[in-house]
């Protein structure tokens, strides 16, 4: 499979095509990312199992041609949960908001990352709820505006990576849209990885976010993200801290996956003794 | 262009949102409006197919598509 060239097409109900997605909207382009990591890996289509909760972001389960669940907001990862521990041979992938991810399923993200379990979660931070309308969300951070915080927002925001890592996520990355082929790479990585894998993709609302605080069209917002990132340790940081690192965060194959462990748990159950 | 090759835009105008993400990242300049606000490969001759139009269009409307000119007895 790895061998044909790439077509889009071969991965997609284009009966819902053109998508809901705003134009210059950045999910777009990480779905294109998500169907070329898929690609390269070879993967069979009646492999995958996407799930996804509400929002803008969770309208990716509809457009793929994989398995699809579009299940209840914030829930997606439980969902997962439960179809990976019935079908393990399934590859889980779970695209996400950064409200669906942070703020109501918060709970059930940190749970999935300390269990574990082998679900590539990527959370597709455009810091706004886009879909409701342009409430702000758990990433929008600082002194920013939105729908809900006409005199802009005095709530800190949390750090993916940072929250990912502590709960005991295995594999934590991070890139942004401007750098889709990075992008793809970490898909790559993050879905072949063992154990829950986290891939934050910074995309941008150019409709609500944007146009509230002022940062251009989709244009300007990607340019952004071209200026505002550097690779892990790069020497930009040393001149400015605040600028945002991209690549792989975390790499841990040491812990053992939850699947594997209910799979012990089953063995030793079954031989009738506690 | 790359040598001995022709590159083919195939941009689907019912999925372009016209948000001219491909013309503005283009480095060849090779793409431009159409008189309906849509994307259109008006220099494909310039194009190299690096195809960072394909990968960053958000509508998945660009696709490009390399074509090797026949020359194979040139060649042997």
């Amino acid at each position: 499979m790895t061998k044909q060239v790439f077509n889009f097409k071969d991965y997609i109900r284009p009966r819902f095509f053109p998508h809901i997605w705003c134009p210059g909207c950045g999910h777009g382009i990480v779905l294109g990312s998500l169907l070329r990591a898929v690609h390269e890996l070879g993967l069979d289509k009646n492999e995958i199992v996407i799930t996804s909760g509400i929002g803008c972001s969770s309208r990716i389960s509809g457009y793929v041609d994989f398995h699809s669940l579009h299940t209840i907001h914030g829930r997606a990862l439980s969902f997962a949960t439960g179809v990976k521990l019935s079908k393990p041979h399934l590859k889980a992938i779970v695209p996400m908001g950064d409200g669906d991810a942070l703020a109501i399923g918060g709970n059930h993200f940190i749970h999935a990352a300390r269990r574990n379990i082998d679900i590539t979660a990527i959370v597709m931070n455009n810091r706004i709820y886009g879909m409701t309308g342009g409430q702000f969300s758990p990433l929008s951070g600082l002194d920013k505006k939105a729908t809900t915080a006409p005199y802009s927002t005095i709530d800190r925001n949390f750090d993916v990576v940072e929250l990912a890592k502590s709960a005991g996520a295995t594999f934590v990355a991070r890139s942004t849209v401007f750098h889709a082929n990075e992008c793809k790479n970490l898909l790559k990585k993050g879905i072949s990885h063992k154990g829950f894998s986290v891939v934050e993709i910074l995309t941008q609302c150019p409709t609500y976010y944007g146009r509230k605080n002022k940062e251009g069209d989709a244009i300007q917002m990607m340019e952004g993200y071209k200026t505002n990132t550097v690779k892990i340790g790069s020497k930009k940081l040393e001149k400015n801290p605040d600028l945002i690192q991209r690549g792989i965060f975390i790499e841990n194959t040491d812990i053992p996956e939850y699947c594997e462990a209910y799979d012990k748990i089953i063995e030793t159950a079954m031989k009738g003794k506690a | 262009m790359a040598k001995g090759k022709t590159v083919k835009h195939l941009i689907d105008k019912e999925w372009c949102k016209g948000c001219g993400i491909c013309i503005h990242f283009c480095p060849k300049n090779v793409l431009e409006f159409d008189k309906h606000g849509k994307a259109k490969a008006a220099r494909p001759e310039d194009c190299i197919a690096c195809k960072l139009c394909e990968l960053r269009c958000p509508d998945l409307a660009i696709q490009i598509i390399e074509e090797q000119e026949v020359e194979h007895e040139k060649q042997e």
